[in-house]
């Protein structure tokens, strides 16, 4: 097997198995059922950046009628933990309590009501009497982490803090070579620094969450969660339950984007419940979402860089400082994230990475589509076309001198990781440089293309950087398969459907393997009572982990359908032929699906068809991406047009092209938000000034520019019919593809994100 | 309280809501799951309905303000047996991702496609922009409309 022209389904366009209830509008999500006595929850927020809770009165809020619980931090356990939806022990601080004494950012939680209508629950928090005795707060990174700061962790209790006295959350070193040699012997050096600040996932659908005890007196929680079985395990902690008391079902998920890999209401809406006994609903407003909720990790990042005289680079120094608000969430990982996707671009013998996550009293950075790599890529990709302006070479020639290729090892990838580590990524399959060729081919490289007006310049640019597939020797997959008496099976998997059409892909992959039409899988995700274990939708984990997961179940049940088929025939299984729901011997007997499982349900040697996959990978394959803009910059005012954006994507091969163009079409839209519109600002309290999409910009179908969108097939040896990861690997790439665009048109470097007309104007104007 | 009648997609409702009940939660409330929420200040789309065949954004909109209207969603493009052919089209090219949009993104398109005199991928575009997708990039729910009106 080589590639899709091998298969019957996989590598096929396959409608989703979800399609039709979408596009009717059926009640799908978590707030589309109804329950009686439903109680809905409110959060009263700080209004100060930084402050100590002296005292709170919540005797006039409990008195209004209507309301049937307040807490505060003094009604709960309190457990320091992390809201990191990640695997245990999670690799991020215990920095959080459900409720606490102690606010850190403009937004944090005070207290929570649980009221008849969402408006009583409002005027009751508005009714809770608060003391706080202000305390200086701090919002840059580098000044935090300066001797005399004020210190945002001064807990005793919190845990897998770096340096609680330096605000420091997490420190990260990594090298290999003779940095300072290669410095030395350079041709030449090239030091530039890059800063990208906050953004928001914006998932149309925001958190929701609905918890109810069931009359087992369990705590049911259903909630928009890209992670049921992390929100089981820590709820289960932080509320001090038993796991077994704790069932969490995932219905459909309106976008999560790594904003729902957090645990972020469901233990506070679980305790409202444990409080009451009624069931509670927490729905997130928009304006919480924008700035209570979870963003992207802002970071300042220094590169010095030394090159020889025929355009190799020698060696890389990278630092950086990142931003992650008032608490620790996904600090760490989020930084390894950008250290090791920087390194993991071009061949180069010599690195240092050094980064530190600091606190400050601003939002709560968390996992965001990328995770990290955004951050690095536009870094990196902006600082590489300085050096080839720099050295007078071509940018894609520049690229292709020094990139890895299909064979080599990828060192830092075997010095900085999660969990126990893994060893350096082998490249089995690499499909870059065909994505830069086919992108160039696309956008026009070389052909000098007229501004549409006088006035503007125009410019285009390349982008190329790589992602990785699920967390290696960390991201753990299940799922089972049962055979039904119609030749239909149910798949259970823990793998997380959150619109991504990973309930499609998966299915996909379980009928190619069973021989059967995709519509005779039945697919069913995610309920920890019946559904096996997965860590759940991040990493780009989907395909590759859980994908494979359903294929060992596939195969385990394909197995034992062949020997109940040739008990049936009375043929050794070897010399039975599997096809289009049936099994026939050479001969041209024939028994189907249908036959063979009524048999094994109800006559000869009774049992269930039934079995469980599972899968842990060692390695991560990279996909890569090469993205292209063609810009057009107005010469007076730096207004820029966005004119055609092309992605070229190599994620193996694509169980459902269709779907993986999508999944490359949305990618970049947010990419083209980070580069353009997408940015949130604070005045000098803290406290955010965009609360809404009327401020926060993400693009509208007006905004679009023209998209064509390449998938290059590749065959990653490793991965379920050849699949590699989709998801995240094309975000990374449009803001440092536009800035090199930009700088093409008008020679204006923007070193930060967003790139803004103002920006590109005040370098104009320098000139 | 107040008295009101309102026909939601051809049925008559008669009944008494809240002076202050917001369109959104009176759909929702009767079972119609396709509108949605996702900013309650009309910013985003995902609770669009038509009221007497214009689009409205239902969070900013009183329950009082259709009283004696026609309110459409997308409950009424299908039979229980029938897709709308633009529901299918949506499927076909894979323009539904999460699939929280996609009845406001149906719903305005097939209200430009009814209205257009002679449509336009522009005009399309402007006509849906009121809807924030967060998944597709908009490349497929176009082109899903795009094959409606043979635009290409």
């Amino acid at each position: 097997m080589s590639g899709s022209k091998d298969y019957r389904i996989v590598g096929k366009v396959t409608p989703r198995v979800d399609g039709e209830k979408l596009a009717r509008g059926k009640g799908a999500f978590s707030d589309d059922i109804e329950f009686r006595e439903l109680l809905h929850a409110k959060v009263l927020r700080s209004p100060h950046p930084h402050a100590r809770i002296l005292s709170i009165d919540t005797s006039n809020a409990k008195a209004l009628r209507g309301v049937h619980a307040v807490l505060t931090h003094e009604d709960l356990p309190r457990v320091p933990h992390t809201t990191a939806g990640q695997g245990w022990p999670e690799p991020s601080p215990y920095d959080a309590f459900v409720l606490d004494n102690k606010v850190r950012f403009v937004g944090d939680r005070v207290a929570a009501v649980a009221a008849e209508t969402p408006g009583i629950a409002a005027k009751a928090c508005s009714l809770i009497d608060v003391d706080y005795e202000t305390l200086e707060a701090v919002f840059d990174p580098e000044k935090a982490s300066k001797p005399g700061a004020i210190v945002i962790h001064d807990e005793e209790d919190s845990s897998g803090i770096y340096d609680k006295s330096s605000n420091i959350a997490s420190h990260l070193e990594a090298s290999f070579g003779d940095v300072e040699k290669a410095f030395k012997d350079a041709y030449k050096i090239f030091e530039k620094h890059y800063e990208v600040g906050y953004v928001q996932q914006s998932s149309i659908e925001p958190h929701i969450c609905i918890t109810w005890l069931d009359e087992d007196e369990r705590l049911v929680i259903r909630s928009s969660t890209q992670v049921p079985f992390h929100v089981r395990r820590i709820v289960a902690n932080v509320l001090q339950l038993p796991v077994k008391k704790i069932r969490v079902i995932k219905p459909r998920v309106g976008g999560g984007f790594g904003g729902k890999q957090e645990i972020l209401n469901e233990e506070l809406c679980g305790a409202l419940t444990l409080a009451t006994g009624k069931a509670v609903r927490f729905w997130m407003t928009r304006e919480e979402e924008l700035y209570a909720s979870r963003t992207r990790h802002p970071q300042k990042l220094f590169f010095k860089t030394a090159v020889s005289e025929d355009g190799k680079i020698l060696a890389m120094d990278v630092r950086v400082i990142e931003n992650t608000g008032a608490y620790g969430t996904h600090a760490l990982t989020v930084m390894t994230v950008t250290g090791n996707k920087i390194f993991s671009m071009y061949n180069i013998p010599n690195i240092k990475f050094s980064g530190e996550a600091v606190y400050t009293n601003l939002p709560v950075a968390g996992a965001f589509r990328g995770y990290g790599t955004p951050q690095g890529i536009f870094a990196l990709e902006s600082h590489i076309d300085e050096i080839a302006d720099e050295l007078g070479i071509d940018q894609i020639e520049f690229r292709l001198k020094n990139i890895y290729h299909e064979g080599d090892r990828i060192p830092i990838t075997g010095e900085m990781a999660e969990g126990e580590g893994s060893d350096a990524q082998l490249i089995r399959s690499s499909g870059l440089e065909e994505c830069i060729k086919r992108g160039a081919k696309a956008i026009g490289w070389g052909i000098s293309r007229e501004p549409t007006a006088a006035g503007r310049s125009r410019g285009i640019g390349i982008a190329i950087n790589t992602q990785g597939s699920g967390i290696p020797n960390v991201d753990m997959a299940a799922c089972s398969i049962k055979m039904n008496e119609d030749g239909s099976f149910n798949l259970l998997c823990g793998a997380t459907d959150i619109g991504t059409g990973s309930d499609t892909a998966l299915a996909q992959i379980a009928a190619e393997a069973l021989s059967i039409p995709v519509d005779n899988i039945l697919v069913y995700s995610s309920d920890t009572d019946m559904t096996p274990f997965d860590t759940g939708a991040y990493a780009s984990s989907t395909t590759y982990i859980s994908g494979a997961a359903v294929l060992d179940a596939a195969k385990k049940v394909k197995s034992q359908i062949m020997d109940v088929a040739g008990e049936m025939l009375e043929v050794e299984k070897e010399h039975l032929v599997c096809s289009d729901s049936k099994v026939s011997t050479q001969e041209g007997k024939i028994v189907t699906y249908e036959q063979i499982c009524l048999y094994s349900l109800y006559q000869h040697n009774q049992f269930q068809i039934m079995a469980v996959g599972n899968n842990v990978s060692p390695e991560s394959p990279p996909p890569y991406s090469a993205v292209f803009a063609d810009v057009e910059v107005d010469d007076d005012t730096g207004q820029i047009r966005l004119l055609k954006l092309v992605a070229a994507v190599d994620c193996g091969v694509a169980i459902n092209p269709q779907m993986a163009e999508g999944q490359v079409e949305g990618a970049i839209t947010q990419g083209m938000g980070y580069a353009l519109s997408e940015f949130m600002p604070f005045d000098k309290n803290g406290n955010p000034l965009f609360k809404s999409f009327r401020d926060y910009n993400i693009f509208r179908s007006s905004d679009m520019p023209e998209i064509e969108v390449i998938l290059v097939e590749t065959y990653e040896p490793t991965g379920p019919y050849g699949a590699k990861a989709v998801a995240e690997v094309p975000i990374s790439g449009p803001a440092p593809a536009i800035a090199n665009a930009v700088s093409n048109a008008v020679r204006a470097r923007v070193r930060s994100l967003p790139i803004t007309p103002e920006k590109i104007w005040k370098i104009l104007k320098n000139k | 309280m107040r008295n009101i009648s309102v026909f939601v997609n051809d049925k008559k409702i008669r009944t008494e809501v809240p002076i202050s009940q917001t369109l959104l939660d009176f759909l929702r409330s009767n079972g119609i799951t396709s509108v949605k929420r996702g900013c309650e200040s009309g910013e985003c789309g995902a609770c669009a309905v038509l009221i007497d065949d214009e689009p409205r954004a239902s969070c900013i909109t009183l329950t009082l303000q259709a009283d004696g209207k026609e309110i459409k969603t997308v409950e009424a493009l299908s039979t229980r047996q029938d897709l709308s052919e633009l529901q299918k089209r949506f499927i076909e090219v894979g323009a539904i991702q999460c699939g929280y949009c996609t009845p406001a993104l149906l719903l305005l398109a097939g209200h430009y496609l009814n209205t257009a005199v002679s449509p336009l991928e522009k005009d399309l575009r402007e006509a849906i922009s009121g809807v924030l997708c967060r998944c597709t990039g908009y490349v497929k729910p176009v082109e899903a409309i795009k094959k409606e009106i043979r635009l290409d």
